[in-house]
């Protein structure tokens, strides 16, 4: 597969109509993986990055799920293409940033990325839309096993998989959820959530603590920890803390709507209008626009299916994925025209809103 | 309190204050604005508390040792440099810093998470391998000629069960 036939095939991500993917958009597990015997990425010389890419892509090419896979190495990327691989969480910062040497393979349906020299010799992620922790860990498990056939992983009996960081030993692994929490956000709830959440030994990214966001309420939840519990008890664990920030996110859509229904629907009123008759739009407005949006989805002011249309573009308005689509080189002034362009034409034919079937919190 | 926070990557005032408690102890970060922005604490794709944590714990003028890692001739100062260590070696060598930092750092001390039961149990075949053809060479030598016989025996097995695809061993 090419990277052009990559980009133009819509993300795992975005293919998540169902009302399961309401508050958790995504899932995702990463392992940290390093081979026996080699020095680190970040400490080994220039032959051995070389030598680890080639030993490592041609055992991740030979398992099941990446038949027909892209294959490549970051110097074959464009800075566009990079780009678009980071806003579909294919590929981190990191990896772009590395030397020489540094490479990846993403299955066909986007749901596998194995990033080679990133800050281990193997960071292997699967993708899965909505909640489904349990899920993506089997399917990771099994690509791990299958990459086992081929390569001797280092190991410690004690500090189990050895990583270059001791923050990854042990299980060497990352589970993750992308959620969208708006309610929390609205109501100033998020920093209480976050620190809430950090003594259960979980780690909140995304904008906090501040007047502004810029994220669209859409914060990524993961383990903290990784060596003294098993891979299962990690994940048993992080399914209950987030299942827990979902009821509290119901319960805060709940108190909203109770106290001044009024002011919410006002709140997800005008940002129809804006996405509609907008000219200029930064990336960081198109995405509270559309997170409210998406939580008028929840609360049955536009219909479930609309669900899937606002997370393409939450992907699609990011400023890689729309110089893509528009082809060419933009300064950021300009990207706003665009993207206020590029949403204009969405939201002419959405459908309009309904405010007198709300009354559901998107709870059932 | 006259002294503003200082900066613990830098020495700038710091305006950006995280406090996390792992394991009833808690631990915080603060951070100028630069540096918060250049560790992403302000991008959601990249921040990781975890990583703060540990290069504010490596102290840069706590006493280091001369002890070099025999595998890939990573120092302790590299370490205090990078936040991360040279080769998987690195851990046997630099036990005595390595412990201290996980107890504070994860859950437990001790894997008890997923094996790589299969390819452990090659490297096993493998340095089984290795210690027969010793034997047998010894033997040998030293003209036992059973001893010999028995060591080629079990060399062929060995090889047999090496040979044979993993997925077929279990
Ligand atoms: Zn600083
Ligand atoms: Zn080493």
């Amino acid at each position: 597969m090419t990277i052009a036939s990559l980009i133009a095939t819509p993300s795992e991500l975005t293919d998540s109509a169902s009302s399961k993917t309401a508050i958790v958009l995504m899932t995702r597990v990463r392992l940290a993986r390093n081979l026996a015997g080699s020095a680190f990425p970040g400490w080994a010389k220039p032959a051995q990055r070389e030598a680890t890419l080639e030993t490592c892509r041609a055992a991740v090419a030979a398992t099941s799920p990446m038949k027909r896979s892209l294959n490549i190495s970051i110097g074959e990327l464009s800075e566009l293409e990079k780009q678009i691989l980071v806003e579909r969480h294919l590929i981190s910062r990191e990896l772009i940033g590395a030397k020489s040497g540094a490479g990846v393979v993403i299955s066909k349906d986007q749901a596998f990325s194995v990033m080679v020299n990133e800050e281990d010799h193997l960071r292997i992620q699967v993708l899965r839309s909505g909640f489904q922790l349990k899920k993506a860990w089997n399917a990771i498990n099994e690509l791990d096993s299958a990459l086992e056939d081929h390569l001797d992983y280092a190991f410690s009996p004690t500090l189990g998989y050895l990583t270059a960081c001791p923050t990854n030993l042990g299980t060497g692994m990352r589970a993750s959820a992308m959620m969208h929490l708006p309610a929390l956000v609205i109501s100033n709830q998020m920093e209480k959530i976050v620190r809430a959440v950090n003594q259960l030994g979980m780690v909140v990214r995304g904008l906090f603590g501040e007047g502004s966001d810029a994220s669209g309420s859409i914060f990524q939840i993961s383990n903290q920890t990784t060596l003294g519990e098993s891979e299962e008890e990690i994940i048993k664990r992080l399914h209950s803390v987030l299942q827990s920030i979902i009821e509290h996110e119901l319960n805060a859509r709940e108190k909203l709507l109770e106290a001044d229904a009024g002011k919410l629907f006002d709140k997800i009123g005008r940002a129809y209008g804006i996405l509609q008759n907008s000219h200029v739009l930064s990336s960081g407005e198109a995405m509270n626009l559309l997170s409210l949006l998406r939580l008028g989805i929840d609360l049955s002011i536009f219909p479930d299916a609309s669900r899937c249309v606002i997370d393409r573009l939450l992907i699609e308005a990011q400023p890689g994925h729309l110089q893509h689509a528009q082809k060419g080189e933009f300064e950021p002034g300009q990207r706003d025209l665009l993207r206020a362009e590029r949403l204009r034409a969405e939201f002419a034919n959405f459908v309009r809103p309904d405010f007198t079937f709300s009354n559901s919190t998107g709870k059932n | 309190m006259a002294n503003p926070l200082k900066c613990d990557l830098c020495a700038k005032p710091a305006t950006v204050h995280l406090t996390q408690i792992v394991n009833n102890k808690v631990h915080k970060v603060d951070l100028c604005e630069t540096c918060a922005q250049a560790k992403g604490v302000t991008d959601p794709s990249g921040f990781s508390l975890a990583d703060l944590l540990l290069k504010a714990s490596l102290n840069p003028e706590q006493p280091t040792t001369g002890v070099r890692c025999e595998q890939c001739g990573f120092t302790q100062n590299d370490f205090k440099k990078h936040g991360r260590f040279g080769c998987p070696s690195c851990y046997e060598t630099f036990k005595g810093i390595v412990e201290p930092m996980l107890d504070n750092m994860h859950k437990g001390t001790t894997h008890t998470g997923k094996v790589p039961q299969r390819a452990l149990e090659r490297k096993s075949l493998y340095d089984r391998l290795t210690k027969l053809e010793l034997d047998l060479t010894e033997a040998i030598k030293s003209e036992r000629y059973e001893d010999a016989a028995r060591a080629r025996d079990e060399i062929s097995q060995v090889k047999q069960s090496v040979s044979s695809p993993p997925k077929s061993a279990r």
